[in-house]
């Protein structure tokens, strides 16, 4: 590719003024500035005459091209996070094409020469277009899957009770997946706020499954290890029987039947909260008089 | 399956052991992995690496990083040329040691990897392949 | 040799691992301590863990280990700060370190000790 890295090294203002109208004219600019563009194709067009300055013949996987390819993932993360589209992305290599062949065309010398040139840089344009798209797949992707982990830990409501105690009102069903995240958000919060006990209350779920038992209890062994002690509240008959016929062990584990009792539990594990717990007595005691 | 990245590393001492948890962890740093993922991923290799020293009389580890339909993963094996393992199912069992351990490695290391290969016969040494998906 | 720093504070001994420890140096940690318990005559140790990235098997087996020494030389021991990450992880591998009282932080871990102190000079003095 001789005259590609001719191209490169001696006419590349003239080359970059001509890329970048065509960037500008025909694709979206979603919110880059015209200089930014320019900046971005610059930087390319220089690894990349670097790249072939030292192998004339790097195709876009060769030891030669690292940075291009560095530079190239860098752009299409960027640019996933600003939301352009796939072709947008293709288009941004892809036009490089037509300035350079009309360059390669005024320099060739003869019709075989052209044919070979324009093969060559096709070939190793091509593998930087695949490469890019790829790169910006992979990073929506990402994107996507950060977004979902987002929205489980917002409709994760963890909640502090009191000093020292939080509450896991858990709503709906169980996936494998929910629980994972859930639970993970939990032993977070415990550390956070140092919380020595954690009622898990499972009053809003209708069945588990295997798995999802087995999440809850090595949420409840991971919380011991870590200096706090789990109440799982509200298990339904029918959760507990299931329990029971999956063989699943739970008398290392504290239950109560409802939110409040494991609240109560909660007050006398933490000394701390003696006047609490006197309070919360006298609360409840003076309510069944009604 | 492409990988982008690859790496040997040499296991002849607990030394090596720690420089293998540190490689492994700053490879699953720059993928970005979770950092309970990454944990996952640091303690199996621990484990793998303790096994090629000790049992294994030394061997090494091979780091990659691989692609696979849009997700990226580590992809570690570790090999060595030791005695091998008779019976891998027994190996595998919680429990099962024939040191000092307390026979958790192997299958600890498969249940927190997404894939396990494991490879050995007696004289053949040992070879124990592990990924862990982002 | 490098060795894992041992404190003592007051009737407590406190250690606090801040490398990642390669074997030989998390052996050399449980004899020192045995050592240190017999010649202090402390009455708990905190092993404060709240830096390791990483727990795998024989780490915990040294902790289990520590805690089961400290009881036979009638030591209380309380492990602290157990990070969420390695706390699974370590539950996945098939470890729970039964036996082995946990506390969030160091202060809580202290309050735990001195609790436990209290309640046995309490039963010493008013036995049932
Ligand atoms: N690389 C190896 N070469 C030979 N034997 C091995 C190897 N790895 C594991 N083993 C055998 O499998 C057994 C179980 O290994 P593991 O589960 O790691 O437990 P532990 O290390 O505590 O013994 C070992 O005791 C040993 O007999
Ligand atoms: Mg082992």
């Amino acid at each position: 590719m001789s005259l590609l890295v001719e191209i490169l090294t001696k006419q590349q203002a003239d080359l970059l003024s001509d890329w970048n109208r065509d960037l500008v004219n025909q694709t979206r600019t979603n919110g880059l500035s015209e200089k930014e563009i320019a900046n971005q194709s610059k930087m390319l067009l220089e690894y990349l005459r670097d790249a072939l300055q030292q192998d004339g013949n790097a195709m876009v996987d060769a030891p030669a091209m690292s940075r291009v390819r560095q530079f190239l993932v860098d752009v299409a993360d960027a640019r996933a996070r600003q939301g352009f589209t796939p072709s947008e992305i293709a288009a941004l290599t892809f036009s490089l094409k037509r300035p350079v062949f009309l360059r390669l065309e005024k320099l060739a010398n003869g019709a075989d020469q052209l044919s070979a040139e324009i093969w060559a840089a096709t070939e190793l344009i091509d593998g930087l277009g695949l490469h890019t798209l790829n790169a910006f797949l992979r990073s929506r992707e990402e994107l996507i899957k950060r977004q979902e982990q987002d929205m489980l830990e917002l409709s994760t409501p963890v909640v502090q009770l009191w000093k020292g105690i939080l509450a896991l009102p858990l709503i709906g069903t169980l996936d494998s997946a929910r629980t994972q995240v859930v639970m993970e958000t939990l032993l977070q919060k415990i550390v956070e706020t140092e919380s020595r006990v954690a009622i898990i209350d499972i009053t809003g779920v209708p069945t588990v499954d295997t798995l999802v038992a087995q999440h809850l209890l090595k949420t409840v062994t991971a919380a011991r290890l870590m200096g706090a002690d789990c109440i799982i509240s509200g298990i339904r008959p029918q959760i507990a029987q299931t329990i029971v016929h999956l063989g699943i062990e739970l008398t290392d584990v504290t239950t109560r039947a409802t939110l409040a009792g494991a609240f109560q539990l909660a007050l006398q594990r933490t000394k701390l909260n003696a006047a609490a717990l006197h309070e919360f007595e006298r609360a409840k005691s003076g309510a069944k008089e009604f | 399956m492409t990988i982008s990245r690859s790496e040997s590393l040499p296991i002849r001492s607990s030394g090596d052991v720690v420089v293998i948890r540190q490689r492994v962890r700053s490879a699953a740093e720059d993928v970005r992995f979770s950092i309970v993922g990454l944990t996952k991923l640091v303690t199996a290799a621990s484990e793998l690496a303790r096994n090629t020293l000790v049992y294994g009389g030394g061997g090494n580890m091979l780091l990659e990083e691989v692609h696979e339909s849009g997700r990226t993963g580590l992809r570690l094996t570790f090999a060595d040329n030791g005695p091998g393992i008779a019976d891998i199912a027994l190996a595998l069992k919680d429990g099962y040691t024939t040191g000092q351990g307390l026979g958790l490695g192997l299958g600890g290391a498969r249940r927190l990897s997404d894939e396990f290969h494991i490879d050995s016969a007696p004289g053949k040494g040992t070879t124990v392949c592990i990924t862990r998906w982002k | 040799m490098e060795r894992i720093p041992i404190l003592r504070m007051g009737s407590y001994l406190l250690v606090t691992v801040q490398v990642d420890m390669h074997d030989q140096l998390a052996q050399q940690l449980q004899e020192d301590l045995a050592v240190k318990i017999v010649q202090t005559g402390a009455r708990g140790v905190l092993l404060d863990i709240s830096a390791l990235e990483l727990v795998d098997s024989f780490i915990g087996r040294m902790i289990g280990n520590i805690a089961a020494t400290a009881r036979v030389l009638d030591v209380a021991t309380v492990v602290v700060g157990m990070r969420p990450a390695v706390a699974i992880t370590l539950v996945e591998l098939g470890m729970s370190l039964p036996g082995v009282q946990t506390a969030l932080n160091v202060e809580l871990g202290m309050e735990l000790l001195r609790d436990r102190l209290e309640e046995t000079v309490f039963n010493d003095h008013f036995p049932e």
